[in-house]
């Protein structure tokens, strides 16, 4: 499991320096895909952000991101999932 | 977000639709931002017992309330029953229809002491990764003068199959290492099938550690939901006829009714957010229904594997990890 690539991206955004991109995640869902959809899409610095099931039994999310230009869309990812791992840091870490 | 002033982001709830705001957003304009979720972020226990526990997380969004779910009902392992050999059926349930009613059987096995089965050759497994069961019972006669036809514990021996019926089988360091009572099926009382005298079951089973997206019956809860905090306000003085036709609108203990005949929301907790105030034009004008947007109420009932609490942690631990095991990859190219 851990030798496939779990991330891959599609090509045809070659040409906007990868400020654009869509990624091809496999083996996640709309678990993951709506929670990284919801916090990426309200970045100042995104233009748009979406993802797709392409298909309900194959087991891969479409992810795209669109920044405005400055920033490459795989720092936005990467900024989307530090994010995420906040959140359950700060959940793990209150009391229950 | 809500309106200026309005410390609540509350969705007001009118007779046929939700109140339309167009300074509302929802959390369309919300940008994260970390400080600020971990100031407003609260989790509060409201009830708790051995298998149910409540419990409210404060300043979340639907985004991040519906991935814990999600996961607790898929993604969160447990044991169940995966193979079973029929070495002999003679009830009149199927091989097929019997062998899916065992893996239905909730395990108390705790999950997090074996491993997945990873090998999909390997039948039999090994003592880390595979429990195994017996059931080896028959139907017998135990009085055949008995008056009352109907009386079948007179008449009959093991004519109900119950889970408890089902022996652990220990592996190799098993027997040493786990206690009976913490293996074996959740409940004693589960019934398996219906027996007659000359009915038998000879059959071994194999529980490996699974989870929910594979197959359901690998779910550790029986019940994960997440709902609004309902929030009701009396915006006039409700009082005689009114106040009592007010309380019947809602559910039993939202509404109550002070010694001086006057209507007050004591819970609004447990409303179950029915619109039959909206029957009553004269009695609706003066109520306002409303959820709080960002208060989610959490229900988790557990199958008895895990305690409740435990489920969710592990939810949480799980969203951390996918994320890990991607930023991992994302690091590792971008050197």
């Amino acid at each position: 499991m851990q030798t496939e690539k779990k991330i891959t991206e599609i090509a045809g955004d070659e040409h906007d320096n990868q400020t654009s991109s869509t990624f091809v995640i496999e083996g996640e869902g709309h678990t993951l895909g709506n929670i990284l959809k919801n916090i990426i899409s309200n970045y100042a610095d995104v233009q748009f952000c979406g993802y797709t099931l392409p298909h309900p039994v194959e087991n891969k999310i479409h992810f795209r991101i669109q920044s405005t230009g400055k920033t490459k869309a795989i720092e936005i990812l990467k900024r989307g999932l530090e994010d995420i791992k906040f959140i359950c840091d700060t959940v793990l870490e209150t009391p229950m | 977000m809500a309106k200026i002033g309005d410390k609540k982001p509350k969705v007001i709830l009118e007779e046929f639709k939700i109140k339309e705001n167009s300074e509302d957003y929802g959390f369309a304009d919300e940008q994260f931002n970390r400080e600020d979720f971990k100031r407003n972020f609260k989790l509060k226990v409201i009830k708790k017992s051995n298998l149910d526990i409540e419990f409210d997380l404060i300043g979340i969004t639907p985004a991040i309330a519906n991935a814990f779910r999600r996961i607790m009902l898929s993604e969160v392992p447990s044991m169940a029953i995966e193979k079973v050999y029929i070495y002999n059926n003679t009830s009149i349930i199927p091989d097929e229809v019997l062998a899916h009613r065992f893996g239905l059987i909730p395990l108390k096995a705790d999950p997090r002491l074996f491993e997945y089965k990873l090998d999909e050759k390997d039948e039999e497994g090994n003592e880390l990764d595979t429990l195994e069961f017996k059931l080896e019972i028959k139907c017998t006669w135990k009085n055949k003068d008995v008056k009352d036809s109907r009386n079948f514990d007179a008449m009959y021996k093991n004519h109900n199959i119950y889970s408890e019926h089902i022996k652990w089988v220990p592996r190799g360091k098993q027997g040493t290492l786990y206690n009976e009572a913490n293996i074996g099926p959740c409940d004693d009382k589960i019934l398996i099938s219906k027996m007659r005298p000359g009915h038998e079951f000879n059959i071994k089973l194999l529980a490996v550690k699974g989870i929910g997206k594979d197959h359901a019956k690998f779910s550790p809860v029986s019940l994960a939901t997440y709902r609004l905090l309902p929030e009701i306000t009396l915006l006039k003085e409700i009082r005689g006829k009114d106040a009592q036709l007010l309380q019947k609108c809602f559910s039993p203990g939202v509404i109550e009714i002070d010694k001086s005949g006057i209507a007050y929301v004591k819970n609004a907790r447990y409303d179950n957010c029915s619109r039959n105030v909206y029957r009553y034009p004269e009695l609706s004008k003066n109520v306002e229904i409303s959820r709080v947007r960002n208060h989610f109420i959490f229900n988790i009932e557990s199958l008895g594997a895990y305690k409740p609490e435990e489920i969710f942690i592990l939810a949480v631990k799980t969203l951390k990890n996918k994320c890990d095991v991607l930023l991992e990859e994302l690091n590792f190219e971008n050197k």
